[in-house]
């Protein structure tokens, strides 16, 4: 019997039926709980684990279900599948972790966690699928499984906050089927393929191409909060943090970013889509957008605004990396997919222990608080100073690897925009370090929780030193084997310079 | 012992079985609740085997009597009938597992015959093979279907009740009238006879204009769908959920039969007609669904609305019918199974809050989680959304009219997802909220939480199964011979 052609369903699985066994459990039965969430996020990462592995060595691993009579379910472990599975992998345990912490003695946990589970089931099945019908179907199981997590709290503003974020993910959605039938009509197959699997198509369906790559962008670019598609992001930071950590790092907003780089790497390729013309507009869309998310995180005061505000700019480093359309550039925006995860995911936890421990939502309120949770702060701080790109964070190597890789494909506007961008990340995040370190206590915290000797509890300590841990590892060896660039180069080389 | 097993007449077990149900449930009124539910194991059962006996032989024929067409009965089961037996005997083992906690003792031993009766006369109507036994089975399953929707005896269902009872007994009519039409000139009630000897002359259009009018009527499509949302919504809620899943389907089933097998010699444009109904019944019943305060009204209209995308198949069928005709037949599943969990979810919400006021809905989330599930899986069948059985289907559709450039249809069907998921999330957003005035819940047996997420889980897993179904569908292949492959 062939495993190999089981592992990727056992990787989708393995979230999926922990999640499903957690939302009938009583409440009460924590211990429980936790020991399913925790196997399931193990055995997610052994077998990712082996599918690297397997991968490096150049095995193979698919699985392939009938769906429709020409049409099957794939799930295939390719290099560009494997830095997202590993990203969600890894981080999803991260967060477990923190979310039991986070939501100790709360209502409702094991609906929370069902829903958890199955979000990063889909998240996995987005990373994993290995044709555009499976895709859409994960994609689309994962905005039915964000929205609950969204509306989590049961408020009025909660509700509002979910219908918003349907609204937009609902029509996105729409659009995503009618791009994949149309495709499907025109080509027969809708099989990732490296360098794209439209080149036969004839001249007379030039504009029917450019149209449904403008359907795929707008569908894609809802979750992947392209302005001007981005207004439910800020209002979805009614979540509670690990919701918000994982939306923002890994589950929604990069599936739409994975999607875009599927659809210009695997459906259209890089060649046919330039000659369609359409990488320019999808490139100034990134940088518009780079620019505009920076500039309404400066005039936030609340902290998980200004941060959602940060990852709507910095989520489209990775469009941009994509529409530049170089191999260098490539690598950038392939390997932002994973820097920009761990440092984000590493703000928002130390965003939420602040509200956790203190009470504290605003910026205004953060005067001196280094000195009360010195190891929390020193993760947010490299955090931030990543985002803004200091070497030798992991930020850094992303800027560095956009940069030159604009350089040599000749497009050196993308310079300026990158170092606009760096400035106004400054002037967004430095303030923030400025008061947590250098101003000293002015009011008492708004709302203290007493962890005795400790400055919080460690399920919420651990998980974003940690982070930040990964965050400056995946910037100091940045070229050691299996780290992040290492494959970011191996998938660059694929689609630009394989046979 | 194979032989004896799948020689079994299991079509007329399929007819006898509710009938003689239904007497006994009449007869002996205190034990009706165990006949009823053994009847319905029995009639599962039965489609079970006659499923596995077309599934392995192709089409079955059955002669009642031994004696053949013209002057006998005969029974006639393909993959598209198949399917609907079994889709109906699915549901009808949810609804009637609802059944045993919903209804007090007085209303019991009124609904159990009415009930059974019902599924007798669906069972022989997706069994028949002539249009004199299709008008008998049409008419029967009609007065059942209006006597069980007067069962809560409100005023208001009465009403409902009135106005439903007209328009099946004059679709019905018109039926029956086309059916003389057709004895007359063409000297057969037999529908494959009738296919052969059928050629268009008056009395042919006559029969055809009539036919399809009073069929229409009896599916509810746009604008004769007047009579279905207060008669479904007032009904109580096992009987909503049959009425929404087999009931209209039955009649449209009848006009696709008649459609493909006789009426597909006349060179019309009613096609295009049905086409433009069905897409104003999509938006038309979608805008009305989210419009309503109601759970079970908003239910109801997304009924008129689903019934407008089976007729979306008539114009696209043209070029390409064998995918346009199968993702009628795979909405019709996937509806049946996901409209009657909706219903009975509704059901739950309304006995658990005695109301069914979407704004005054009290966390039934956490409360009434399985009903919840059940309602949410169900609206993702609705939406169309994957992994669903509606998702299947809206593919198919959608693949149909984009390759022969349909782009209004493509529209209609993308406009008619996104206002079904703004009326399922209506009611799905208001169900983690806290009500204005909280109150005391009612009591929702574990059993009617589980039939609705039973029926529900079914139309999600039609999402899975699309090549099995479909493959299934093609047996006797009732759209004719394949087409150009897309």
């Amino acid at each position: 019997m062939n495993w190999n052609a089981w592992i990727p369903l056992l990787v989708v699985a393995s979230s999926l039926l922990p999640g499903l066994i957690i939302f009938r459990l009583p409440e009460e039965r924590v211990r429980t709980r936790i020991t399913l969430n925790l196997i399931g996020a193990f055995l997610k990462l052994v077998l990712v684990g082996w599918m690297l592995w397997g991968v490096y060595q150049g095995q193979h691993f698919e699985t392939r279900l009938a769906l429709l009579p020409d049409l099957d379910l794939v799930l295939r472990a390719g290099p560009l599948s494997l830095i997202f599975v590993s990203l969600s992998t890894v981080l999803w345990l991260v967060t477990t972790v923190y979310a039991i912490g986070y939501l100790e003695n709360s209502p409702h946990r094991s609906r929370f966690f069902g829903f958890f589970s199955l979000c990063v089931t889909a998240t996995v099945g987005i990373a994993l699928s290995g044709n555009l019908i499976t895709f859409l179907i994960f994609y689309e199981l994962l905005t039915l499984s964000t929205y609950p997590l969204i509306v989590h709290r049961g408020t009025e503003e909660a509700r509002r906050a979910g219908q918003t974020y349907l609204a937009y993910t609902i029509f996105g959605g729409a659009l995503l089927l009618l791009a994949t039938v149309w495709l499907y009509t025109l080509t027969g197959s809708l099989e990732f393929t490296p360098r794209g699997f439209i080149h036969g198509l004839g001249e007379e369906h030039r504009t029917a191409l450019i149209i449904i790559f403008a359907l795929f962008i707008t569908g894609f670019g809802v979750k992947a909060a392209l302005v001007p598609l981005h207004g439910w992001l800020p209002q979805a930071m009614i979540a509670p943090a690990p919701v918000s950590a994982l939306l923002h790092a890994v589950a929604v907003v990069k599936a739409g970013a994975f999607g875009i780089i599927r659809v210009v790497y695997d459906v259209f390729g890089i060649e046919s889509a330039a000659e369609l013309g359409v990488m320019s507009p999808l490139a100034w869309l990134a940088a518009v957008t780079i620019i505009y998310g920076s500039l309404r995180a400066l005039f936030q005061n609340d902290l998980k605004r200004r941060l959602a505000f940060s990852t709507i700019s910095q989520v489209s480093y990775i469009t941009l990396g994509v529409a530049i359309a170089g191999p260098i550039a490539t690598i950038g925006g392939v390997v932002h997919l994973v820097h920009q995860g761990i440092m984000k995911i590493t703000l928002f936890f130390c965003a939420g222990n602040l509200a956790e421990t203190l009470g504290i939502h605003k910026i205004s309120e953060m005067n001196g608080v280094g000195h009360r949770m010195p190891w929390t702060m020193a993760a947010f701080t490299v955090g931030a100073l990543g985002m803004i790109g200091v070497p030798p964070i992991a930020g850094f190597v992303s800027k560095w690897y956009l940069g030159l890789g604009a350089l040599e494909v000749g497009e050196g506007w993308v310079m300026f925009v990158l170092a606009g961008s760096s400035l106004l990340n400054a002037a967004y995040f430095l303030p923030i370090l400025h008061r947590i370190w250098f101003r000293k206590q002015t009011a008492a915290w708004p709302h203290e929780h007493n962890f005795g000797n400790k400055e919080t509890a460690w399920a919420l300590l651990l998980p974003p030193v940690v982070t930040a841990l990964m965050a400056l590892a995946a910037g100091l060896v940045a070229s050691a084997p299996f780290s992040p660039l290492e494959w970011a180069q191996l998938i660059a080389q694929r689609e630009f310079y394989q046979p | 012992m194979g032989i004896t097993f799948i020689d079994f007449p299991w079509a007329i077990a399929l007819i006898l079985l509710p009938l003689t149900g239904g007497l006994s449930c009449f007869l002996w009124p205190s034990v009706s609740k165990i006949l009823g539910l053994v009847t319905v194991i029995g009639v599962m059962l039965s489609a079970t085997g006659l499923g596995w006996l077309v599934i392995d032989k192709g089409v079955y024929h059955y002669l009642v009597g031994g004696w053949g067409a013209p002057l006998g009965i005969e029974l006639y089961v393909d993959g598209l009938s198949l399917l609907m037996l079994m889709v109906t005997a699915l549901v009808a083992l949810g609804v009637s597992i609802y059944s045993i906690h919903y209804f007090e003792l007085s209303y019991q031993r009124r609904f159990w015959p009415l009930w059974l009766f019902l599924l007798t006369a669906l069972n022989a109507l997706f069994l028949s093979a002539d249009i004199f036994n299709l008008y008998v089975t049409l008419e029967l399953m009609g007065l059942a279907a209006v006597a069980l929707a007067t069962l809560t005896g409100s005023h208001d269902a009465f009403t409902a009740a009135m106005r439903y009872l007209l328009a099946t007994l004059l679709g019905s009519l018109a039926f029956l009238f086309g059916v003389v039409l057709l004895y007359h000139s063409f000297g057969s009630l037999d529908i494959a006879v009738l296919s052969e000897r059928f050629e268009s002359n008056i009395t042919a259009w006559a029969a055809f204009g009539l036919i399809s009018a009073g069929l229409v009527l009896k599916t509810a499509l746009f604008p004769m769908h007047f009579w279905l949302p207060p008669a479904h919504a007032n009904a109580p809620a096992p009987v909503s959920a049959v009425l929404s899943a087999l009931v209209v389907k039955a009649s449209f089933y009848i006009l696709l039969r008649l459609w493909l097998e006789i009426f597909s010699q006349l060179d019309t444009d009613v096609d295009i007609l049905f086409g433009f109904l069905g897409s104003i019944a999509i938006i038309w019943g979608s805008l009305q669904a989210l419009r309503q305060t109601r759970i079970k009204l908003l239910v109801a209209y997304s009924t008129v609305a689903q019934v407008g995308y089976l007729f979306l198949a008539f114009p696209l069928a043209e070029k390409v019918g064998v995918t346009a005709w199968s993702a009628a037949v795979y909405l019709i599943l996937s509806h049946a199974l996901a409209k009657s969990a909706m219903f009975l979810a509704a059901g739950n919400l309304l006995r658990f809050g005695g109301h069914d006021r979407i704004a005054d809905l009290d966390r039934v989330a956490q409360r009434l989680p399985i009903t919840v599930a059940a309602f949410a899986l169900a609206g993702v069948s609705i939406m169309g959304l994957p992994p669903s059985g509606g998702f299947i289907s809206k593919w198919l559709l959608l693949q149909s009219a984009l390759v022969q450039s349909q782009w209004g249809l493509v529209g209609v069907m993308l406009i008619g997802g996104v206002l079904a998921a703004a009326y399922i999330f209506k009611v799905l957003g208001r169900a983690f909220t806290q009500a204005p005035l909280p109150h005391e819940p009612g009591v929702v047996p574990a059993t009617m939480e589980w039939a609705a997420l039973l029926l529900a889980g079914g139309a999600i897993l039609l999402g899975f199964f699309a090549s099995e179904i479909l493959a299934i569908i093609e047996i006797g292949s009732p759209f004719g011979a394949g087409e150009v492959k897309l």
